[in-house]
């Protein structure tokens, strides 16, 4: 494992054997309230969710049912109107721009439909990114995009600009990237969306891969051969979980 | 320490874009500098001209003429023609020893003749201490009148340079006989053209000086057209202007409070309103060069607000990946400073090489250049610019960072 933070005490990992699994995500009645002045628009009315270290979680649901503004809480890209959200031991309900920005840093990679690699910069580039963020030093940054990289297959395209790569390619630069940090959950939106389905199934497959190795995914989607692959799935109507389920999919 | 590596790296990164458009900023921020300087190197140019044209009168002097007294004193009723003669610069010498003092008395439209060439000109008779007051430099070859001409009243002149040439066109007059009222005089010097502002009873150049005492024995007069005053240091004109009424108010009879007895030209005061014009016309000069620049600062943040829009994902995607929103400000701030840092550079290059270039356009002979003088930079100059540079290259970055920090990645991100 690498020593990735510098000044900042490594976030508070539990042992292997601990039993039952730790939560990493745990959502507590959470509202989200979008107040554009005249109207006020509920998003989501009360969610609870708990999601435990090591599963595959699928999140599915029609357009505007809210499973965006869940991903962006999820991601901390946002904050709840009310509730409790609780990021692997951390409660980030009420936190400033720049916590948050700490914490997405190093609890969370995103993975996004439409890759968002920065174009002018190499693909190597591309995933020291939230190292450079994180403080890593340029040694590390440097071994450590190479691991990933050659994790994902793209040993060989290292110094590739993403505008060089194919879509599938660009998927898999955004999944080491996704990776960098050792988050507590991977979040991914739609990333077989911009897919064709050969590149689509090599990305399915890579995310199965990290489940077996042992990585939390969240995975927002309305490709159901994907949401088949996740170990439980999760399903978001009109700003409520009206479904909950396990599948009979293991990791192994 | 780490804010400043993020925000390095991140600067290395995004200045690999847009070459052309950076170019074009750089280039406006240079225009922006080589105005400003080369407005303020001209007003300074000018200012110094002004104040090396006002000079050739001479300086730290003031020039006293006869008057009329306003104001009863001893019994003596008003409206009296105060007048003073050569004897009493010996009192005004012996009185106040710090000052220098000289008379003047002037013959106006005298005849001038050498061989078949006559004009009409003035004739003056000073004390051999007026040549140095009043800045008449002999060209080389010739000499100003001595201490000797003036005890021997001998027949000397020293000619103004113009009407030297009137009359003896491109001979060289030192040494030959000139005729003043059909009186032979031996040309003993010529004096060095200067470019003279200020003035009383027309330009030193077209006159012709004689000494005090010949003058007297010539035309009869001893009575001075005007004094010339002289003080060591700027800040005693004024005491010694007063000590002069004093010690002439006793003699001639007036009160030394009296304004109107001895009509004054303190050209140590009118230098002051002097430099307050000069300064005026730095200011506007300057205000306009800034506001030159300002528009290529405008242009700056222009590009950088084009910048950060175009960039808007981008700083999505990065505050996704957890940077702070000073790591996605400091580096367009950075950018705002080196465009303009370099702008700045090329631009006083520019500047440095135009005002060099134009010092070595001979300046002997063209008036226009005579008059406004040469354009000049100046440390001030150099630091007025850099500051309103700075404050420039600041604020076009500040205002575009602003803007990308309250981008919301989550509404970026989304979907395309």
């Amino acid at each position: 494992m690498l020593a990735l933070a510098e000044n900042q005490p490594a976030p508070a990992k539990l042992g292997p054997q601990a039993v039952p699994a730790p939560s990493i995500i745990r959502m507590e009645e959470v509202r989200k309230v979008y107040d554009t002045g005249k109207v006020k628009l509920e998003a989501l009315k009360g969610v609870n969710l708990d999601v435990t270290k090591g599963e595959f979680l699928a999140i599915v649901g029609p357009s505007g049912s809210g499973k965006s503004t869940l991903m962006n809480l999820i991601g901390c890209l946002d904050t709840a109107t009310s509730g409790r959200y609780v990021l692997g031991g951390d409660d980030v309900s009420r936190v400033t721009r720049d916590q948050l920005a700490e914490i997405r840093n190093r609890r969370v990679g995103f993975v996004f439909q439409s890759f968002n690699l920065l174009p002018h910069i190499s693909a190597a580039e591309n995933v020291e990114m939230p190292l450079v963020f994180g403080g890593v030093p340029v040694k590390k940054r440097r071994d450590r995009s190479r691991e990933l990289l050659e994790r994902v297959g793209l040993g060989d395209r290292m110094d590739h600009k993403p505008t060089e790569l194919s879509g599938g390619q660009m998927q898999r630069v955004a999944i080491a990237r996704a990776l960098a940090m050792e988050p507590d959950v991977v979040l991914a939106d739609e990333p077989t969306g911009n897919l064709d389905t050969s590149a689509g199934g090599d990305i399915m497959a890579l995310f199965q891969e990290l489940w077996r190795g042992g990585s939390t995914l969240v995975v927002i989607t309305h490709d159901p051969s994907l949401a088949k692959r996740a170990g439980r799935v999760v399903e978001v109507r009109d700003g409520r979980i009206v479904s909950d389920e396990r599948t009979e999919n293991r990791p192994g | 320490m780490r804010d400043l590596k993020v925000v390095f790296h991140l600067f290395e990164q995004s200045s690999r874009l847009a070459k052309k458009r950076a170019f074009l900023t750089i280039a406006a921020i240079a225009w922006g500098t080589v105005a400003i300087l080369l407005l303020l190197a001209f007003g300074e140019g000018l200012k110094r001209q002004l104040d090396s044209n006002r000079k050739a009168m001479g300086e730290n002097i003031a020039v006293v003429w006869s008057g009329e007294s306003s104001k009863p004193y001893k019994g003596l009723p008003v409206g009296r023609d105060i007048k003073f003669r050569i004897e009493d610069i010996e009192l005004l010498r012996a009185r106040i020893p710090e000052a220098n003092f000289a008379g003047e008395i002037i013959q106006w439209r005298t005849s001038l003749a050498y061989g078949t060439k006559a004009v009409n000109s003035r004739v003056k008779g000073v004390h051999v201490e007026w040549g140095d007051m009043r800045k008449h430099f002999p060209v080389e070859g010739g000499r100003w009148l001595s201490a000797l001409d003036e005890k021997e009243k001998r027949r000397v002149v020293f000619m103004g340079d113009e009407t030297a040439k009137d009359v003896f066109g491109t001979t060289d007059p030192v040494g030959k006989l000139l005729l003043i009222n059909n009186a032979p005089f031996t040309v003993v010097g010529v004096m060095q053209r200067k470019v003279q502002m200020g003035a009383y009873s027309g330009p030193d150049k077209n006159a012709v000086v004689i000494p005090i005492s010949t003058f007297k024995a010539m035309f009869g007069r001893d009575q001075l057209s005007n004094i010339v005053v002289q003080s060591p240091k700027p800040g005693q004109m004024k005491g010694i202007l007063r000590q002069m009424n004093e010690v002439l108010g006793g003699k001639l009879g007036f009160d030394p409070e009296d304004d109107r007895a001895l009509p004054t030209w303190d050209t140590v005061k009118s230098a002051k309103t002097n430099m307050n014009f000069s300064m005026g016309i730095q200011i506007f000069l300057g205000i306009i060069g800034a506001l030159t620049l300002l528009i290529g600062g405008v242009g700056v943040a222009n590009i950088m607000y084009a910048v950060v829009k175009e960039r808007t994902k981008e700083i999505g995607v990065k505050m996704a990946l957890g940077a702070k929103a000073r790591w996605i400000t400091l580096p367009f701030v950075l950018e705002g400073l080196v465009y303009t840092f370099l702008g700045g550079a090329a631009g006083t290059l520019i500047a440095v090489l135009l005002v060099t270039g134009m010092g070595f356009i001979p300046s002997q002979g063209n008036r226009v250049m005579e008059f406004l003088g040469k354009p000049t930079l100046s440390p001030l100059i150099g630091l007025a610019t850099a500051g309103i540079l700075g404050v420039i290259g600041l604020l076009a970055g500040w205002f575009p960072a602003r803007r990308a920090a309250s981008i919301d990645p989550a509404s970026t991100l989304r979907y395309e």
